[in-house]
């Protein structure tokens, strides 16, 4: 059941006051907030059980080691891998796409073409743009149409015999366009080239099931479902991850070592070099146990009303520009402009109301100024977020538009 | 002719009539719709402080030994900021300008929200200025 003052409560630092106003936290596609329980395992971790995993042959190793593979269990229901093996452990999505980047750039030779989408995060452009530089692989756009969504007629244009690897954002942080991925996923698949999907801002508001989606690889950060920052998940297929060479090399992803050689450890853990961030493992292991608690679809369902009850009140706004894809293709992040006053001058001011919202590029610099900006106001939300909060928000906004005419 | 601290002083002075937040913001606010813009001319790369994120223009002109300022930005806010630097530091010596101890930012009460972030370019506008003094000092 959807109980809204059950899960503000939850959330501690709702109660939070800002210069003596309520909190009114709209910057969730930047990084969500956690709730008690998540709070909890954290301290439970470093109180009860911490000890370095998989090497200690002492009892708390091993109720961490316990702890930190239970985590990677629910994080495989949760997205329906097939195999625990199927789950890699990183920081957070941006780790989990320069392992890819990195891991599978010895299958990648001169003149090698990787597609992305004119909508990606700078997590998923720079990592390219390095390989581009140190091997001379080249990167393709799919364009974005006036209707802020991925053109997939000129997709399908772009594939040639060099493509390798089809790159994409699931859901836009900037502009909160769902990308049609299965499409996208089949298309590359009829072509044999495989697709990595930036489920950064989608994992916490829409359920993914890898397998139904057939994706190759797919990418995300545990703090913007809930869960402490510093960890993060790489879904790969086995047979994708088996091909690849290790991304780091150290402890603990190792099964031989001599002087001169090494023979890597099986899978999950050959890609997992150096102590892992075991804590941040079970702190996603209970974030996601939450989420099901309340359900995913319930969740993405009330995120959607917020969604379209801020649009409404916003486009009744004079001289608003907002930037969004069309009512079914968009949830979460809304971007707009208010003519003649700039971004960062509602970002500072709406701040001193209390309300937290994110002004400027958002990471997605080319895709910002492709529709002729240097920035935007970004609100974006989550399912603790409330109606009242949105009204105060119009308000407020209007009353600063007001204060720079 | 005021010293750079005796400015400092006075907007800090200008700064504490205002006992609300909100009434500091529309003296800055007023501050930044006051300056006068620059000619579209001077609104070029070569003057842009790189880094905020709004984009600020910063010209500096040296006359007798002395610098003199002029600067525009696209947020209000930041003009507002660009007009209290410009008044603490046009028509100053490099020395002058070099040794100079800024402490206005956090005593006029907006620290929390004006501390020298990227954001609203003012750590760039003094760290600019100090440049340009010490780069007309080298050469002369």
């Amino acid at each position: 059941m959807f109980d809204l003052n059950k899960i503000r409560n939850d959330f501690p630092i709702l109660k939070e006051k800002i210069y003596g106003k309520n909190l009114v936290y709209l910057d969730n596609a930047a990084t969500t907030h956690k709730p008690q329980v998540v709070i909890d395992a954290i301290v439970e971790a470093y109180t009860k059980f911490n000890s370095n995993i998989h090497r200690g042959n002492h009892f708390l190793s091993e109720i961490c080691t316990q702890k930190y593979e239970q985590a990677r269990q629910i994080v495989q229901k949760y997205i329906n891998a097939v195999s625990s093996k199927e789950i890699i452990f990183t920081k957070g999505a941006t780790e989990s796409i320069n392992l890819v980047a990195n891991s599978f750039a010895s299958f990648l030779n001169k003149d090698d073409e990787v597609i992305v989408s004119a909508m990606e995060h700078h997590a998923n452009l720079v990592p390219w743009h390095i390989l581009s530089n140190n091997k001379g692989i080249k990167l393709k756009i799919i364009p974005m149409n006036s209707n802020f969504e991925l053109d997939l007629t000129q997709f399908e244009n772009l594939f040639t015999a060099k493509t390798k690897l089809v790159s994409v954002v699931h859901i836009s942080n900037t502009l909160g366009t769902i990308n049609p991925i299965e499409k996208i996923i089949k298309t590359a698949h009829s072509k044999a080239v495989p697709v990595l999907i930036d489920a950064a801002q989608s994992i916490q508001h829409k359920k993914i099931d890898v397998q139904k989606l057939n994706c190759d690889f797919l990418a995300f950060s545990g703090h913007k479902i809930y869960a402490e920052t510093g960890i993060g998940v790489l879904y790969g297929k086995q047979s994708m991850l088996e091909k690849m060479s290790p991304y780091q090399g150290g402890g603990d992803m190792i099964k031989d070592v001599s002087y001169n050689s090494t023979e890597y450890a099986d899978l999950p853990f050959k890609f997992e070099a150096g102590t892992s961030n075991y804590v941040g493992a079970y702190s996603l292991g209970k974030a996601i146990e939450y989420v099901e608690n309340i359900g995913i679809e319930n969740i993405e369902l009330y995120e959607k009303e917020l969604f379209e009850y801020a649009f409404d009140k916003l486009s009744k706004i004079e001289g608003i520009d907002i930037y969004a894809a069309s009512k079914e293709n968009r949830i979460s992040s809304l971007s707009f402009n208010v003519k003649g006053v700039h971004h960062l001058d509602i970002g500072t001011m709406l701040d001193k109301f209390g309300i937290a919202i994110r002004t400027g590029t958002h990471c997605t610099q080319p895709l910002v100024n492709s529709f002729g900006q240097t920035g935007t106001v970004r609100a974006s939300f989550a399912f603790y977020n409330t109606f009242e909060e949105i009204d105060f928000f119009i308000e407020s906004l209007k009353k600063v538009i007001e204060m720079f005419k | 002719m005021n010293t750079i601290e005796e400015i400092q002083n006075q907007i800090i002075e200008e700064f504490s009539m205002f006992d609300d937040w909100m009434n500091k913001y529309e003296y800055l606010i007023d501050l930044g719709k006051n300056l006068e813009p620059l000619k579209d001319g001077l609104k070029k790369d070569d003057f842009l402080i790189k880094g905020c994120q709004s984009r600020v223009w910063l010209v500096p002109k040296f006359e007798n030994g002395r610098l003199f300022l002029s600067a525009d930005s696209d947020a209000i806010i930041t003009k507002g900021l660009a007009s209290l630097i410009i008044r603490i530091f046009d028509d100053k010596t490099p020395e002058e300008i070099m040794n100079a101890d800024v402490f206005f930012v956090e005593q006029i009460g907006l620290s929390q929200n004006l501390s020298p972030t990227r954001a609203n370019g003012l750590a760039s506008m003094i760290q600019s200025i100090k440049h340009y003094a010490e780069a007309f000092k080298t050469k002369n």
